[in-house]
């Protein structure tokens, strides 16, 4: 379980995270939804601890992220979680093969044929197998994006955060990684993490969502309780209006 | 502007300053320990070799042939209205061993490797690849940056040496094919005029300047900002601050060896 406890955040005087508690529940994906410029993508760097918190603490399954001394202890705890970014952040410089195979050799412990046996595996379980040899820049989006999932994957974390996993996507490829996710999901068994703004499409992947503005959490429950809920707010998210109490950036 | 909000900013900028400044040695302590913490990787740094030194050899060994051609026409002209032209071949290596060499080198390495490196790890931050690899439990400083910074401090007095070699034959082949010099004059008075110390004294300005290269270029890309546009301005800074810091590193450097050295 990943307990979010009285998270605050600000950059400068822009306070971005106001307080905000949250338990993610083992074996589910929760959703976190809101409008652009929200502090979505600061809580996931929170998070994987990249980044770190002004007040508050996040534990992933116990351990501390936000308390940990040094890079290294903040790494151990990272080794449960996987992370599937916007752009997908494949490595350039690298093949699809060596993208996928990357944890595995820099985590070590892994012999030269179980990484090979582990990457084929992978490739084949994303219908990669094609794409093995060719570099980022050779695939289309759609196919970064689960040459990514297959790397997050190969080291089978206990979390899986995804951070926009559609956005820039048309509406077939999109489709196409929301049932990613759910057939990962049931392949793997893993918890998620979804940060996005398309709704009501990423409600198919999730099993509870939480709706973040101006720094606080303002609604959460299932993914029928936002749809039917009379917060202002929250209606005006969902059904993209202009005018109400959010505020375009 | 009231004296109220002048003073504001200057002490924002003074803060500002010393914040970076802060940052810039903070990344180099980590970049440093980075060497010295396991695990080792040396395909890394060997790549690194690759792409800053072999890489860059050509273009040293061109601008390091035509330095020399033009250092020896030069020094014959000046030497011939004093009757010495004999001294052209110490005036040609003198120069090159203990000023033109270095600073030549580190100069071309910082505008071909330096602005290569600063895009690389720019395009690497703005895309998420450096988030990437800390969220994969891998340093990014260990795996980044330190290849990189050691590449640059043992690749640029390997490339200088290749500069000082070939800027010394571009002057000979110039001086006796051209000028009419004897090669006996040429080489005798080189190896008469150059010590051990002229040598020692290049070949810790190309470290230092290594030093200063792979800091610069390593620094100014990961803390580049957002976009092309950050890209753009963190390669150009890159060049710019290192190109300046290796001419005013150079200054004090030249001063202090020479009275170590020479006095």
């Amino acid at each position: 379980m990943i307990s979010i406890r009285n998270i605050h955040k600000r950059f400068g005087a822009q306070i971005v995270l106001n307080g905000i508690n949250l338990d993610i529940e083992p074996g589910k994906t929760t959703t976190i939804v809101g409008p652009s410029g929200v502090g979505k993508s600061v809580l996931l760097k929170l998070i994987m601890g990249i980044l770190e918190p002004d007040n508050g603490e996040i534990l992933i399954f116990g351990k501390n992220i936000t308390k940990a001394r040094s890079e290294r202890q903040r790494n151990r705890i990272r080794r449960s979680l996987g992370v599937l970014f916007q752009s997908a952040a494949l490595f350039d410089s690298l093949t699809v093969y060596d993208n996928v195979a990357f944890p595995l050799i820099e985590r070590g412990g892994h012999s030269r044929r179980d990484i090979h046996n582990r990457v084929l595996f992978m490739l084949e379980a994303l219908s990669l197998e094609s794409y093995a040899y060719n570099y980022p820049e050779e695939i289309s989006m759609g196919i970064r994006k689960r040459v990514g999932m297959a790397r997050s994957l190969i080291t089978e974390p206990k979390v899986l955060l995804f951070d926009e996993p559609n956005t820039g996507l048309d509406p077939l490829v999109g489709q196409e990684v929301y049932d990613l996710i759910i057939s990962c999901r049931q392949k793997w068994g893993f918890t998620g993490v979804v940060i996005s703004h398309e709704i009501p499409e990423v409600f198919q992947v999730s099993d509870r969502v939480v709706m973040l503005l101006n720094g606080n959490i303002i609604e959460e429950g299932s993914p029928e309780d936002l749809m039917n809920t009379q917060n202002v707010a929250v209606r005006q998210f969902l059904e993209g209006r202009v005018d109400g109490p959010i505020k375009i950036q | 502007m009231s004296f109220y909000v002048l003073t504001e900013k200057f002490g924002r900028t003074v803060l500002d300053i010393t914040e970076s400044w802060g940052r810039s040695w903070i990344f180099l302590f980590r970049t440093i320990r980075g060497a010295f913490t396991l695990p080792f990787r040396p395909y890394l740094l060997f790549t690194q070799l690759f792409q800053i030194g072999v890489n860059s050899s050509l273009v040293i060994a061109l601008i390091g042939i035509f330095t020399g051609a033009v250092l020896a026409v030069q020094a014959e002209y000046t030497l011939a209205k004093f009757g010495a032209t004999a001294y052209t071949g110490s005036a040609v290596a003198l120069s090159l061993i203990r000023e033109l060499g270095p600073v030549l080198t580190a100069l071309m390495v910082i505008g071909r490797a330096g602005s290569a490196i600063t895009a690389e790890i720019g395009i690497m931050r703005i895309t998420e690849q450096i988030d990437a690899l800390r969220s994969m439990a891998v340093d990014p400083m260990k795996y980044l940056m330190t290849p990189r910074f050691l590449a640059g401090l043992i690749a640029m007095p390997l490339l200088t040496s290749i500069f000082i070699v070939i800027g010394i034959a571009g002057g000979y082949v110039v001086a006796t094919g051209l000028l009419g010099l004897s090669a006996g004059t040429f080489m005798s008075q080189m190896i008469a005029a150059v010590g051990k110390l002229d040598v020692y004294s290049g070949i810790i300005k190309s470290i230092v300047f290594g030093f200063i290269f792979g800091w610069v270029s390593c620094y100014k890309g990961y803390t580049c900002g957002f976009g092309a546009v950050g890209v753009n301005k963190a390669t150009t800074q890159s060049v710019v601050t290192a190109s300046v810091a290796v001419l005013v590193v150079d200054y004090f450097l030249t001063s202090v060896l020479t009275r170590v050295f020479y006095e």
